[in-house]
């Protein structure tokens, strides 16, 4: 059964003959799609917020096109002299590129020029963040595993080129802040061994600035950017449709099922919808905030700089790192290795690049899971994945953070030089730390939800024994919410794989499998596991004997969880009993 | 008391004789203070000359750092408590104590910008005696940094000499930057022509000196005049985000933009109301 | 069922598939809690079962679409209305056409998505559907079948028969990358020794940069900074710059420096460089060893010179040291003389390679 079912009670009926359908017969006719169109058009969708965050960044690429095309209607990539002669005053006379010439023109000169630079910007920096936001999103879930790996493979690729995309974006208007960027630049090239100044010659065709960089960077952000962008998010796009959207655990929901709504009508609604909720708060923001004001800046020039030169936001933790870095370097028979460039700028993002592609794969070899999952699962369920992301987080944050050293240390009052010391040490501790926390939080958490299943959750209702004592009635939750804390896998602690099998042929790879073993044991070590139905239905009789009113009448009402009805004194112990709400044979105080 | 009491007579004593005592001691304690305590910012002697009139502020609120006559004081173990101001000129004075930097409320990195304690009278008076302690800059004539009348083209050169001199250390926007050590090259935002001319004549603290030799009145004017029409010019581009660059517009693009895409996100997926009403046929 | 389907059911765990750890298969866990209750069953929105609800929602998602028109009307007329250009027209100090098309426009398209939501939300039905998951994999006769065809194809081709026809024709391919890298060698000159040698030579001027005017001794103060350049950059033959565009930027990437003046007693020349101060004022190279940034935040009292870029400080009163940050190659300190018209001048270029290090820069 492979198309999709409807629970619409409304008869069939006959086609009527429609335009619609007469365009589509003769696309058709040609084209012979209808093959694939009629599992797609009804395709369901699960709906849940979380999983429209990648929308965010698809729509934004969208408004980055239409918004960027304009722009390559009046800007001129060329780095050769002119002298400005344009409506803005304070730079007129001035002596700069055609780019930035041609910058100014849109911005003063074009009617919508500056709206559409600024809705460009914004929805830049909305692309790459809600790429970021959905990684997450995406690895907090477990929406990587198997069969996703490849997504997940292709959305690392997606981060990584709308960062460059971004970086050759706002370097193209040639300002005094995206040149000041781009001499970091070269600077990162010339600290490459070996081959670092050659790169650098040739990236800037001579020495810097040179005059051949800005024409090249806008046919890469133009066209070989963009082009490699397209091709993988139709990937992308194409792997979505054919696995199928994952979707949370509930009733009704199984690993060989989706449950949610069609794509005709309601999803092509909601995220046609959302495209233009996207593209109006980019448009409402460039009316609204100003973003890289190049004018302020004014045309690039090597003896000039301004304080608070930072790169763009997802720019900013290499930057970080680059400003905490201790300033190392050596001499080798004669040649410089420049280790507090080399380390900090080229190798670091490689190796946080290379750690977070090969993320699944790392957690499928130390788990040993070779199922397909379409089932996410909370965060709480899987404390050692979400604690290494946070890990990860906490170590980015702070390299942001320290990017931002000289903005921080102006805005809160602080010595400049003690936050690089404060971050070069945390840098090291506080992933640590924020490891260590998370998980024991998401156990934490786990404990709560076990606490739920077996004792039901809390109703607000104190109840007051006439020993004294106080507690807090529970009542028992719903089936479905049961059904969904309960919708996990089990794990037990794995035996060491032994010397030898049972044939006495010895394990080649002992001490291997034996590593992966002891760390899949320590992946799930500690983790509360949902309970059997034994233990479910001694909590409840352990609760429903301490609340039943016994022979001789006395009950056991110690505090501490209670669930299910139960009697007090031949009244239904609700909340109700002392108040006046219901009147107690042979009790005359309180009546009033 | 006993002993007081018994010699004068009890009866010749009226009650009220220990609150006369009293009064009349207070009133002399309160006399003797006025009399003999130093000259409060209120006291002006018209017949003192200006420099008088300025070292006899100056004894009460800078000498117990700059010393007497402005030699500056050094500590035991060698460091400078308030250095000297031979030479600083009477620019340096209008400067500092126009601005509230002085006196400075409390030792510390940098002496920061607050509320100016003295009059515009009593500070020419306190310039006058510094600028008499030896020679030094002097406050600037107005034309100097009048920038009523100058034209485009010198406020373009401004925004050269600008670029070239003061964004490194004030920003693109002069909103200020950090320098190392907990201090910081401050905002320009609110700060008078005269002001700004000064400072860059006398280079107060950390900040270099430029003087009129090297960077000539008329560029430092030109400096100011292009600060004056940067900061009248229209927000072209909506709100500035305080003009610190690239992280305010990060924080923003996070804050805003993506809270409230996902703000509407979780409006889209959420559920609607439900009716009580019975499922319709 | 198929082996991958009956695999990884929630609350089913007999089909959870080996690892290589070796353990035996799992067999069914002893009572697993809850059984699935199946799909909540759907609750009609008042829109579902109200016809006025429904007309009411109706109105309201027409009302939006129809104020969406009228922005997108507005934006039409304030792109004539409102002027940009020499005399750009202000609304409350921002300017006016930039806030005036983009809220329009912003409000037309929020209109659409927020109507075309609720839309969704209240009128288009919202009961749930289920479709059912196919296998990722593909089934095993569509997999023999494909290797059946690949080996078809591969013997077909006796590539496997032919080893020579194989090797050389890798060999073939495998050289075309050459040709691609080797195009790519007119991209930019060689590096030679031009990272070492900057436009300053014996006896030329130091000059203050924006205004190009020499500088006296006399006219430095104590705690001055001077941002300068080499007086050849703003030399001018028949009226035109030597150093203009392009080659004016590559020299200053170099060649700017700034001056500063400190108490003599307060230097502490290294060898050598006794004699390459005047009286206490210094040249020192603007731009960063680290990566390149101009350098020009000088402390007058502490002496110290901070990078705005990543913080790298340099003591100037010692020979352009390190103090604190990324650096770590000291400032290149240009020698001073003064001329016989009593300017400063350089005497000679700077005697390491200014700016960031790079490979072969060696030990100079």
């Amino acid at each position: 059964m492979s198309t999709a079912t409807t629970n619409g009670k409304q008869a069939a009926r006959t086609a009527k003959p429609n335009r619609l359908a007469g365009a589509a017969t003769w696309v058709d006719d040609r084209v012979g799609l209808a093959g694939v169109a009629k599992k797609q058009v009804r395709k369901v969708f699960p709906d849940h917020w979380s999983f429209m965050l990648g929308e965010i960044a698809l729509w934004s690429f969208v408004v980055l096109l239409l918004t960027g095309t304009f722009l390559t209607l009046w800007f001129k990539p060329s780095m050769g002299e002119v002298v400005y002669n344009g409506s803005y005053d304070q730079l007129r006379g001035v002596s700069m590129s055609e780019a930035y010439a041609s910058t100014l023109h849109i911005s003063f000169d074009v009617r919508g020029g500056l709206l559409m630079r600024q809705i460009h910007h914004w929805s830049a920096m909305l692309f790459i963040a809600a790429m970021f936001v959905h990684m997450m999103r995406v690895y907090f879930t477990g929406a990587f595993r198997k069969p996703r790996e490849v997504n997940w493979v292709i959305g690392c690729l997606l981060l990584l080129l709308g960062s460059l995309e971004g970086f050759t974006g706002y370097s193209l208007p040639d300002d005094l802040l995206s040149g000041t960027g781009l001499r970091a630049a070269d600077g990162f090239t010339k600290a490459v061994p070996v081959v670092g100044t050659y790169v650098s010659f040739f990236l800037f065709d001579g020495e810097f600035p040179g005059d051949a960089v800005i024409p090249r960077f806008f046919t890469m952000h133009v066209l070989l950017i963009p082009g490699v962008l397209l091709a993988l998010i139709g990937l992308h796009m194409l792997l979505l449709v054919y696995h199928k959207h994952t979707q949370w655990p509930g009733p009704g929901r199984t690993e060989h099922n989706v449950v949610g709504y069609p794509m005709m009508p309601v999803y092509a609604a909601k995220a046609g919808g959302f495209f233009f909720i996207v593209f109006g708060v980019s448009a409402l923001m460039g009316a609204l905030f100003s973003i890289n004001p190049v004018w302020r800046y004014g045309p690039y020039d090597p003896s000039q700089v301004t304080a608070g030169s930072q790169p763009d936001w997802y720019m900013g933790w290499p930057d970080g790192a680059l400003r905490i870095f201790p300033g190392w370097e050596t001499e080798l028979f004669g040649f410089t290795l420049s280790w507090n460039i080399f380390l900090p700028i080229i190798v670091l993002p490689g190796l946080m690049f290379t750690i977070l592609l090969m993320l699944p794969f790392i957690e499928a070899w130390i788990v040993g899971d070779k199922r397909d999952h379409h089932l996410l699962q909370r965060p709480r369920n899987a404390p050692t994945r979400t604690a290494t992301m946070v890990a990860l987080m906490t170590f980015i944050g702070l390299l942001w953070a320290a990017g931002g050293n000289d903005i921080i240390a102006l805005k809160f009052d602080l010595n400049l030089n003690y936050i690089t010391y404060f971050i070069r040490v945390m840098v090291f501790v506080g992933p640590v730390i924020a490891f260590l926390l998370t998980r024991r939080w998401c156990i934490s958490l786990q404990r709560a939800d076990q606490a739920r299943l077996l004792h039901g959750y809390e109703s607000g209702i104190i109840m007051r024994s006439p020993e004294g004592a106080y507690a807090e009635k529970h009542l028992p939750i719903s089936t479905e919410e049961a059904y969904t804390l309960t919708a996990r896998d089990r794990h037990h602690e794995k035996p060491l794989p032994s010397e030898a099998d049972q044939n006495g042929v010895a394990n080649r790879k002992l001490r291997m499998s034996r590593l992966r073993t002891r760390l899949s044991n320590r992946w799930f070590s500690g983790e509360v596991e949902k309970p059997t139905r034994e233990e479910l239905d001694a909590a409840h009789e352990h609760s429903a004997h301490e609340l039943a009113v016994h022979e001789d009448g006395h009950q056991h009402l110690s505090s501490g969880d209670y669930s299910g009805d139960y009697e007090l004194d031949g009244q239904t112990a609700d909340g109700h009993q002392f108040d006046g709400r219901r009147a107690i044979e042979g009790d005359e105080l309180r009546k009033s | 008391m006993r002993l007081i009491s018994a010699r004068l007579s009890a009866k010749r004593r009226s009650p009220l004789a220990g609150l006369v005592v009293l009064l009349l001691g207070l009133l002399v304690t309160g006399g003797l203070y006025a009399v003999l305590s130093p000259a409060t910012a209120q006291t002006s002697q018209a017949s003192q000359s200006t420099v008088e009139k300025g070292r006899a502020l100056f004894l009460v609120g800078c000498a117990s750092c700059h010393g007497k006559n402005g030699e500056g004081i050094v500590t035991k173990r060698g460091t400078q408590y308030g250095p000297p101001l031979v030479g600083v000129g009477a620019a340096a004075v209008d400067f500092q104590v126009g601005t509230g930097r002085m006196p400075m409320a409390r030792p510390g990195a940098q002496a920061e910008k607050k509320e100016v304690v003295y009059t515009p009278e009593e500070i020419s008076a306190m310039a006058a005696f510094v600028a008499s302690l030896g020679p030094g800059p002097a406050i600037p004539e107005r034309e100097a940094y009048d920038t009523s009348d100058v034209d485009n083209e010198s406020v373009v050169r401004g925004g050269e000499f600008f670029r070239t001199n003061c964004t490194a250390c004030h920003n693109f926007a002069a909103v200020g930057g950090a320098l190392p050590g907990g201090k910081y090259a401050p905002s320009l935002d609110g700060v008078s022509n005269k002001h700004i001319y000064e400072a860059l004549l006398t280079g107060p603290q950390q900040m270099p000196v430029f003087s009129n030799g090297v960077l000539k009145p008329s560029e430092k004017r030109d400096i100011i005049a292009y600060l004056n029409s940067v900061k009248e010019q229209p927000k072209y581009g909506g709100s500035n985000l305080g003009s610190y660059g690239p992280v305010a517009e990060g924080l923003f693009a996070w804050l805003v933009g993506i809270g409230s895409c996902v703000g509407f996100a979780i409006w889209i997926a959420s559920s609607s109301v439900r009716s009580k009403k019975g499922v319709k046929a | 069922m198929t082996v991958h389907e009956r695999e990884g059911m929630p609350g089913n765990e007999d089909a959870v598939a080996t690892s290589e750890h070796g353990t035996a298969p799992a067999r069914r866990e002893a009572g697993d809690p809850f059984p699935d209750p199946g799909l909540h069953e759907h609750q009609p929105r008042p829109t579902d079962v109200d016809e006025r609800a429904g007309k009411r929602a109706e109105r309201q998602i027409a009302t939006m679409f129809v104020l969406s028109a009228l922005c997108t009307l507005l934006f039409c007329v304030a792109y004539f209305v409102f002027q940009v250009g020499d005399d750009p027209d202000v609304i409350m100090g921002f300017g006016a056409s930039n806030l005036a098309l983009g809220l329009t426009l912003g409000l037309a398209l929020l209109l659409i998505g927020i109507g075309t939501i609720q839309w969704a939300r209240k009128l288009m039905s919202d009961v749930e559907i289920v479709e059912m998951r196919h296998p990722t994999a593909s089934s095993e006769t569509d997999r023999a079948e494909t290797l059946q065809a690949l080996d078809a194809g591969v013997s077909d081709s006796g590539i496997g028969r032919r080893p020579l026809v194989r090797n050389s024709l890798i060999g073939a391919l495998a050289l075309l990358g050459l040709p691609a890298i080797v195009a790519l060698r007119d991209l930019g000159p060689l590096p030679g020794n031009k990272l070492a040698v900057t436009v300053w030579r014996r006896g030329m001027r130091v000059v203050n940069d924006v205004a190009g005017t020499p500088i006296r001794p006399e006219e430095v103060e104590i705690g001055q900074l001077i941002n300068t350049q080499p007086e050849i950059l703003f030399e001018t033959e028949d009226g035109e710059r030597t150093y203009e565009g392009t080659e004016l930027l590559q020299a200053k990437t170099k060649a700017s420096t700034i001056v500063v003046r400190m108490q003599p007693d307060d230097i502490t020349p290294s060898a050598g460089r006794a004699n390459w101060g005047v009286d206490g004022i210094l040249c020192y190279s603007k731009i960063c060893t680290h990566v390149g940034c101009p350098i020009s935040l000088w402390e007058q009292q502490t002496h110290h010179l901070l990078c705005p870029c990543h913080q790298s400080t340099f003591d100037l009163a010692d020979n352009g040291k390190v103090v604190f940050g990324p650096a770590a190659r000291a400032l290149p300190q240009l020698p001073l003389m003064v001329d016989d018209e009593g300017y400063l001048v350089a005497q000679s270029d700077f005697t390491e390679p200014v700016g960031p290090s790079y490979w072969e820069r060696g030990d100079a």
